[in-house]
């Protein structure tokens, strides 16, 4: 946030990605970074925020080894962003509809580095990777009344956050995390009760639950004539439960005051304009667009548009085609994504582009290849990352629709299957796809299936005839 | 820290000028090295005085430039919206030649000014005519030593001679000055300290027994490698920045601060720098004032101001008193204007009649 230290954290050697800022040696100096801050400002028009003209720094200070400075370079009361929302379908289990979740604010600050207490007796280690990586903070307004209406808020977040290019989105590695504030009061009661704060949930599902499960502790708190005590408390994913974490800590006065080290930013309306114009079309407007123009199915449009490089690579592959959305739809979400999660590769890191896709389906169109000769090539294409004309010709794989040489393969099949054709001379018309299998397995999938089965029909036909006519 | 270097983990430094004095602080080492003729120019740190203080009352010239001008990337904090580096050199000459390398541009300090330093080269021999200086007469009014107070005069008749016209400014505010300095150069201390915990490095206490965690660890190693100044200054930080004070002592402290800048950019309107003495006083016997800190606060009455508002300000030598101590004239400049402050510097070094003084024991 304040450095030039990469900011891959997760997969770098301990303490190999530090320098004199975020490491806070004595005399380094901080220098705010440009995009983190546009990054923020793109979150809070993306959550319908107001941004601030006049916006700054301040100084958190406490005492930890983790945090180098001795403070941590944050945002209090002048944050980034302010006062937006998001719109969620709501639970309707509680009769809840479609409504707006209050955003308090977007802030901007630097991550700490991370602390091992568990590696051995009397010492702990410290990593600073991580220290000084840019953590955008959102904070909700406290107008979620159940766990699933915290899933729907979350997911969205999510989605927006990765359409934006802002985060990853991933839990597990912890670009995406999550304190959830949970307080219960009786029904009609407009006060709101004590809050305890739940951290260490690292999945959609763990928040979920955490938040079930504390809705339930405190209600027994309650009920047993006892109060909800203000606390943090950690959700605890092997025995599904939270514990309190109040011995851990006390209460810190952070005395913050603003960052000398940095001047105040100024963001002018100008300025914001431009940023508004980099928002791209979210998934939930995407999805709906998909529905309504291209006449696809809730559950299609919702995975094509769940990701920005889905959703482009689907609308790209549209325009170079002039294609059926079905069709393109189907491939992409059938064959490419089973290759796609065979790998765990992302779809921007595909061998097969949106081009070459394109171009297997024309083949498909124009009779060269049959659906199932398709798939294999398919295959091959993202083996090889080659062009599928050139995969039909140097396989020689173009359909045969030269009836001669079914024929062959036909009358090859009739001789070698006799109780094939007897099954079918007796009624059994399944028989006769029996026997195109053959054809298709002598012609290596290449003879064109109709074409094939016509054949097949036709020759057995004749067996019939011939065999009425046999003495 | 300090203004009398007594508190450096070496031991007091003497002022070359008197052995039994101090040469001031807190770069009291760098300029009684200057003085003592043992470097021909040093740096030194000016937060609230600590540059333009010992270079007055161990006869050098000290400058303090434009907060921004020198980048601060590199410099231990100590407030960091106050420090500044700047040169002690024998004369006015050279410390524009040190401060044309020190400064400049730095992508490593946010704080530091994007604007290329003027050419510093050209301004000399200085001409004060015309030269329009203030003297803010109310501020002079008390516990002044009247030797100081003399020398002050001669200066300012001196320039007059050469062509300068002096006439009375008022800073209103400036009676402020060390309160609200002592509020919030603590303060940000208070925050800048909080990194020599004994974790990374420096020095980290022994602790005895597995029974000691980190807390102890910070405590001890923070009282053992602490000087008294210096934890003075950060628990009087630490109060003034915590919950139910901070409204009432570090932001009113800001906001009289807006209110002293005030007062000099309208000075400014009608002058080109403002003139003071450097310090009330010329140097103390060591030992004299170690056991009142607040004496010693009060001794930066007249050096803060460029600190709290950022404006450039030297010291230069103005003479010596009966005793042969030396005295301090300074000098508060326009946001980067060092070039008027160096220029009417060289006016009043020219032929100036202490030019050729040197400090006996060093001479």
């Amino acid at each position: 946030m304040f450095c030039g230290c990469p900011a891959d954290y997760q997969a770098a050697e301990p303490n190999t990605r530090t320098c004199p800022v975020c490491l806070g040696l004595p005399g380094a100096l901080p220098v705010i970074n440009r995009r983190a801050v546009e990054y923020t400002v793109l979150t809070g028009l993306a959550l319908n925020c107001r941004i601030p003209e006049f916006t700054k720094f301040d100084r958190k200070n406490y005492p930890y080894p983790d945090l180098m400075k001795g403070y941590q370079i944050s945002q209090y009361d002048l944050p980034l962003a302010l006062d937006g929302f998001l719109e969620i379908d709501g639970d309707t289990q509680l009769g809840l509809g479609r409504r707006r979740i209050g955003v308090e604010r977007v802030h901007l600050e630097e991550d700490v580095a991370k602390s091992y207490d568990d590696r051995g007796e009397g010492y702990s280690l410290v990593d600073v990777n991580r220290s000084g990586v840019p953590l955008m903070e959102v904070v909700s307004k406290p107008d979620m009344r159940s766990a699933e209406e915290a899933r729907q808020y979350l997911t969205l977040l999510h989605s927006i956050v990765q359409y934006l290019g802002v985060s990853t989105g991933n839990m597990q590695d912890g670009n995406f995390r999550c304190d959830a504030n949970v307080s219960i009061r009786p029904v009609g009661s407009q006060i709101l009760g004590t809050r305890t704060e739940v951290k260490n949930m690292n999945s959609f599902r763990a928040v979920y639950q955490a938040l079930e499960y504390e809705v339930v502790r405190q209600r027994e708190v309650i009920e047993d004539g006892g109060a909800v005590v203000q606390e943090t408390r950690g959700w605890i994913e092997e025995r599904e439960v939270t514990v309190s974490q109040r011995s851990k800590e006390y209460a810190h006065d952070y005395r913050y005051f603003p960052e000398p080290d940095l001047p105040p930013l100024r963001i002018g309306p100008e300025r914001v304009a431009e940023l508004a114009a980099e928002l791209p079309e979210f998934a939930p407007q995407r999805s709906a667009r998909f529905q309504a123009d291209l006449a696809l199915s809730g559950y299609d449009a919702d995975l094509l548009a769940g990701s920005r490089s889905m959703a482009n690579y689907f609308e790209t592959t549209l325009t170079l085609r002039d294609a059926d959305a079905a069709e393109v739809a189907n491939w992409m979400l059938g064959d490419l994504a089973r290759l796609l999660n065979q790998d765990h590769r992302e779809i921007d890191a595909s061998p097969v582009t949106p081009q070459r896709l394109a171009d297997l389906l024309a083949l498909v169109a124009d009779g060269t290849l049959s659906t199932s000769l398709a798939k294999t090539v398919l295959e091959e294409m993202y083996a090889t990352g080659g062009e599928p004309a050139d995969i039909v010709r140097e396989q020689g794989l173009g359909q045969i629709s030269d009836t001669g040489a079914i024929e062959a393969a036909v009358a090859e099949a009739i001789a070698a299957n006799p109780k094939a054709v007897a099954d079918y001379i007796s009624g059994k018309d399944t028989a006769a796809r029996f026997l195109m299998g053959q054809v298709m397995r002598l012609t290596k999938g290449q003879a064109q299936p109709e074409l094939a089965l016509r054949l097949v029909q036709e020759g057995l036909e004749l067996q019939k005839t011939r065999g009425s006519l046999e003495p | 820290m300090g203004s009398s270097t007594e508190h450096s983990a070496y031991g007091p430094t003497r002022n070359p000028w008197a052995l039994d004095r101090i040469p001031g602080g807190s770069s009291g080492g760098a300029a009684a090295a200057v003085a003592a003729g043992q470097a021909p120019a040093s740096i030194g740190t000016d937060t609230g005085g600590s540059i333009r203080q010992p270079a007055a009352l161990c006869g050098v010239v000290g400058l303090k430039p434009t907060y921004g001008r020198v980048s601060r990337y590199g410099l231990l904090a100590f407030a960091s919206s106050l420090d500044q580096i700047g040169p002690l050199t024998w004369t006015v000459a050279d410390a524009a030649a040190v401060l044309q390398v020190l400064a400049g541009p730095d992508p490593r300090d946010a704080t530091a000014s994007t604007e290329p330093p003027p050419d510093l080269s050209r301004l000399f021999p200085g001409n004060v005519r015309g030269t329009r200086i203030g003297v803010p007469r109310v501020a002079l009014a008390d516990g002044v030593d009247p030797e100081v107070l003399d020398a002050f005069g001669a200066a300012l008749a001196m320039l007059s001679d050469r062509g300068a016209e002096v006439c009375d400014v008022d800073l209103p505010h400036m009676q402020y000055a060390v309160p609200v300095y002592y509020l919030v150069a603590p303060a940000e201390a208070s925050s800048n300290l909080a990194r020599y915990d004994g974790v990374r490095y420096g020095h980290r206490a022994k602790l005895d027994g597995a029974a000691a965690g980190v807390s102890e660890m910070y405590a001890r190693t923070r009282s053992e490698g602490f000087g008294a100044e210096v934890k003075r200054r950060i628990m009087l930080g630490t109060y003034a920045l915590s919950a139910g004070y901070y409204d009432a002592y570090y932001v009113h402290a800001q906001r009289v601060r807006s209110l002293i800048r005030n007062d000099f950019d309208r000075a400014f309107a009608a002058v080109d720098a403002v003139a003071m003495p450097t310090t009330p006083t010329p140097a103390f016997r060591i030992g004299e004032r170690i056991d009142d800190p607040l004496a010693m606060y009060l001794g930066d009455v007249f050096t803060v101001s460029a600190n709290l508002t950022g404006l450039p300000a030297i010291s230069l030598p103005a003479g010596l008193t009966q005793a042969r101590l030396p005295i301090g004239f300074q000098l508060v400049g326009r946001p980067f204007d060092e070039a008027t402050l160096l220029r009417i510097g060289d006016a009043l070094e020219r032929d100036a009649p202490w030019s050729d003084e040197r400090p006996p024991a060093f001479a």
